[in-house]
């Protein structure tokens, strides 16, 4: 707080308007965004409700100091402030404090407690606060107290203070302090950083977007005039390097530059005014393949990034297309050009190569395209993007430039163990509607859990479900319900991968159930061996049909 | 029977004793508590002071005055009544008057602080059973931060200025504060310029042995990274203007309070003072052990009050030492007269 008693003395005292916004400027560049977004507040005259009255903070204060209160009154004479006369009267601190406490930890820890409590706890407190504190603290706190804390500067001074610090119009500036908001840290990066200047620094631009392939490939007309590259799974981004910093979004509009340090090491090459759209991958960079979807979803989740899941699960960016190159969009350049740009800028990328440029597949013909599809598994991709080699970055949008041509997922069948509520809208707490699926481990063995699924059946399906759940019930876990292992459903999924958390030693991402098999036999579906073989398990080139083939 | 003192129209008297103390019209027999021009006045026919401060009155007061020196804890006899002078640790050479007459003794403090002052003897704590007592800084919201403090402030306030092509002007009286600060800050941080009104009582200071830094005459070059010591009275004349562009500070008691520290004129205030505050008052009177207490200058009215209210006789004294030469307009900080009347007025002008 002493920090905020210094500025609160030079702008109480100074002459000029320019020197009113020097100690602002140096005020905000040195305070905290909680201590900056209060000080803010008083500034444009938003001061925290009286807790006391002055007529207790009188009583108290003379009791503190050991006087009469008619020689409080005359001390209050003489100095004509009563925030000012208590804190000179009080008796010097307990001890020197070394380090200045902040002011926001003062009005959310103290202040805005006390004023929730009864009188006595308040005195208490209010005594042990003065206790601690040095008079230029005190004076602070005593107009806080009593809801006087004025500061003598206009708000245009605030807004040319913030214009200093932040180059945003003070016009804008002004309208952001309209209206109601909290004084958090969240208020002054808001009001300081997004938009205008700060927000052309980290602006990301629409992401492309492609359309699904349903036809045949070969309804796409000329091969000559595609581009093809695996599609990976990972998170779509831009990664902006502008005014020396580098921001990530993610397609989901979120900033997540702070979750991928790595990336902040790419500044040292890439040029300013650079933004690339690609996608973070985890990345094994010893067998030199992506990990598991699953592996990137840690790094997004994890509170804290610490060294350790840095080196557990390192990450890079295949970099897909070049949207802005020295400081110009060029989203309007044939992707071909925009694409040689892009491979020539990563060209000066050094040791880790956290960047990857997305290589463009080889292929002649609609057939040895095929070919590539269905190799896609073993290579850890969704899929193939198709996009038209002269296409802009969806500027105008010509219709259908980009195709995602996708592997048709795996299937297989399974027995249904357990069930319990559905936990999505519209179902009843009662129904259930969420399904544990389980495989034998071997043929004439046990079974294993494989997946939950809850997606995929109609009501009237589900009902029938919830029919047999009720009636077949062998034991209970809390709402979960394990059930007479008979019904056999089909589920379908676009990866499987290894994970030695789970008993099965496999995870389904997201599986999704296409029917139930009525005609078949819980002996009849599917074994662990069986996804044991499933490409993505092992990098091997396995043929899904023929799986699909035994599986039925 | 005849009091041992009483206050009359020229001062405080002696009526056994035949003399006064401090006296603000022209007497007989004048004792000196120090040379602060309230309590050091011209046309008396004889003046005992402390010998310490003999040199200082000597150059506040006409070149015939009279002035018989008495070392402290000395004592000398007038009419039967003994008188010694004490240290009052305010001024160089400032004592208390101790007198004492049948069995009665009475103290009279003039000015005094209690805190350690290295430019002047320290205040010695005496017994009595009338105390007259100043009393300034006489309300609860005077309470002085050890020096260490502000000589630590006012050397980083210099320092600061230095790095922004500054010179600092810190306002000071000329007799006592002025060398008090000169000898408690850091001469290394640059040059030191004194006023005219200054430099010749460092000089009397030097002679007494009090080491005070090398200081600067305003001819002299370099004044860019300087400290300037001048009067408060000086603020405003065209001497001040070769130091341009500077920043300008007050050290004073008075600078305690905002509204004080506050105005335009001055653009920092050090809480430095020669007079006790609220904590040494009450302590120092209530160690005296007197029953009865007179109090003087600022608000006495208070601290008697304050003190019936714990048992002792205690009365504020109509004095006149801070009635003449009170004029505001001369006074940068606003200050009460007391502090401020030795500045407005040329030394040994009455
Ligand atoms: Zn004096
Ligand atoms: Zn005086």
């Amino acid at each position: 707080m002493i920090h905020f008693a210094r500025l609160y003395d030079t702008l109480d005292t100074s002459a000029s308007t320019t020197a009113s916004v020097d100690a602002l400027v140096d005020y905000f560049q040195k305070a905290s965004q909680s201590d900056s977004a209060w000080t803010i507040a008083f500034l444009i005259g938003r001061t925290p409700r009286q807790v006391i009255s002055s007529r207790l903070l009188r009583e108290w204060a003379a009791e503190e100091a050991a006087i009469p209160i008619w020689l409080f009154e005359e001390s209050y004479q003489a100095v004509g402030d009563l925030a000012e006369t208590v804190a000179l009267l009080l008796p010097p601190p307990e001890s020197r404090n070394l380090v200045d406490r902040p002011l926001s930890g003062w009005l959310e820890n103290h202040l805005q407690v006390m004023a929730k409590m009864p009188e006595d706890q308040k005195k208490q407190a209010l005594m042990q606060a003065w206790r601690s504190m040095t008079v230029a603290e005190r004076f602070i706190w005593n107009k806080l107290l009593t809801g006087e804390l004025r500061m003598k500067v206009s708000q245009k001074i605030v807004t040319q203070a913030l214009n200093r610090l932040t180059g945003l119009d003070p016009s804008i500036l002004a309208h952001r302090l309209l209206g109601e908001w909290v004084p958090t840290p969240f208020f002054f990066e808001r009001l300081t950083h997004l938009e205008s200047r700060e927000t052309d620094l980290k602006q990301v631009y629409p992401f492309h977007s492609a359309d699904i392939l349903e036809d045949p490939v070969e309804t796409l007309a000329s091969p000559s005039n595609w581009s093809a590259e695996w599609k990976w799974d990972g998170i779509r981004s831009q990664l902006i390097h502008r005014n020396h910093q580098i921001h990530l979004w993610s397609n989901g509009d979120e900033l997540i530059t702070e979750r991928f340090p790595e990336f902040q090491a790419v500044s040292e090459f890439l040029p300013e005014g650079t933004v690339i759209d690609g996608e973070i991958l985890p990345w094994d960079f010893k067998s030199d393949q992506p990990m598991a979807f699953a592996e990137l979803q840690k790094r997004i989740e994890r509170k804290t990034i610490t060294k350790k899941l840095l080196a557990e699960i390192p990450v890079l960016i295949m970099a897909y297309d070049l949207l802005e190159f020295q400081d110009i969009d060029i989203r309007h350049l044939p992707l071909i050009d925009r694409r040689a740009k892009l491979d020539s800028i990563l060209q000066y990328q050094k040791g880790s190569r956290p960047i990857r440029f997305s290589q463009r597949l080889n292929f002649n013909s609609w057939a040895d395209l095929g070919s590539l599809q269905s190799a896609c598994r073993s290579q850890m991709a969704q899929g193939l993007m198709l996009k038209q080699i002269h296409s802009p970055y969806q500027v105008g949008g010509i219709r259908k430039a980009w195709r995602k041509w996708k592997v048709p997922p795996m299937t297989i069948d399974c027995v249904m163990t357990m069930a319990q509520p559905g936990s999505i809208g519209g179902q009843q707490a009662t129904v259930y509607s969420d399904y544990t699926l389980a495989v034998w481990d071997k043929p004439g063995g046990s079974l294993v859990t494989v997946a939950k699924a809850c997606t995929g059946l109609t009501d009237a399906e589900i009902k029938k479900i919830d029919a047999f759940v009720k009636k077949n019930t062998t034991e209970r876990f809390g709402p979960v319900r394990a059930v007479k292992p008979v019904i056999v459903m089909r589920i379908e999924f676009d990866s499987i991968q290894h994970s030695p958390r789970h008993k099965s030693g496999i995870a389904i991402r997201s599986p999704r159930i296409i029917r139930i098999c009525d005609d078949k036999s819980p002996e009849q579906a599917g074994t662990l061996s069986l996804l044991q073989q499933l490409p993505g398990i092992h990098s091997q080139n396995t043929i899904l049909h023929q799986n699909q083939t035994s599986i039925d | 029977m005849q009091p041992i003192l009483q206050r009359t129209d020229k001062g405080f008297y002696c009526p056994p004793g035949d003399f006064y103390i401090d006296p603000y019209k022209p007497v007989d027999r004048a004792i000196i508590t120090h040379a602060h021009a309230d309590h050091a006045r011209s046309g008396h026919r004889h003046y005992l002071t402390a010998a310490d401060g003999f040199a200082l009155l000597k150059h506040r007061m006409l070149a015939s005055a009279q002035i018989t020196p008495l070392p402290y804890a000395q004592s000398t006899n007038y009419h039967g009544v003994r008188i010694s002078l004490h240290p009052a640790g305010h001024v160089l050479g400032s004592a208390q008057v101790r007198i004492e007459h049948k069995g009665q003794i009475a103290v009279i403090t003039g000015d005094y602080k209690v805190e350690p002052d290295q430019t002047c003897a320290p205040f010695e704590p005496l017994n009595c059973h009338l105390i007259v007592s100043e009393s300034t800084f006489a309300l609860p919201i005077y309470q002085w931060q050890p020096q260490s403090i502000l000589f630590d402030q006012i050397n980083r306030w210099w320092a600061t200025n230095q790095d922004q092509g500054l010179a600092s002007v810190l306002m000071a009286y000329s007799l006592g504060k002025a060398q008090r600060l000169l000898a408690g800050i850091d001469p290394t941080i640059g040059p030191i310029y004194c006023h005219s009104a200054i430099e010749p009582i460092n000089q009397i200071y030097r002679d007494s042995g009090i080491d005070l830094p090398q200081t600067l005459r305003a001819t002299d070059p370099q004044r860019a990274r300087s400290l300037v010591l001048a009067p408060p009275s000086a603020l405003a004349s065209p001497w001040m203007s070769r130091f341009r562009p500077f920043s300008t500070a007050f050290a004073s008691g008075w600078m305690a309070v905002r509204s004080k520290r506050n105005r335009p004129s001055v653009d920092t205030g050090f809480v430095l003072s020669d007079h006790a505050d609220w904590n040494g008052l009450i302590s120092s009177i209530k160690a005296s052990g007197a029953q009865e207490v007179w109090l003087t200058h600022g608000y006495s009215t208070a601290l008697a009050r304050y003190l019936r209210e714990i048992g002792l006789d205690a009365k504020s004294v109509d004095t006149r030492f801070r009635d003449e030469s009170s004029s505001a307009g001369h006074d940068p900080a606003g200050n009460p007269p007391d502090s401020i009347i030795p500045e407005l007025k040329p030394a040994g002008e009455q």
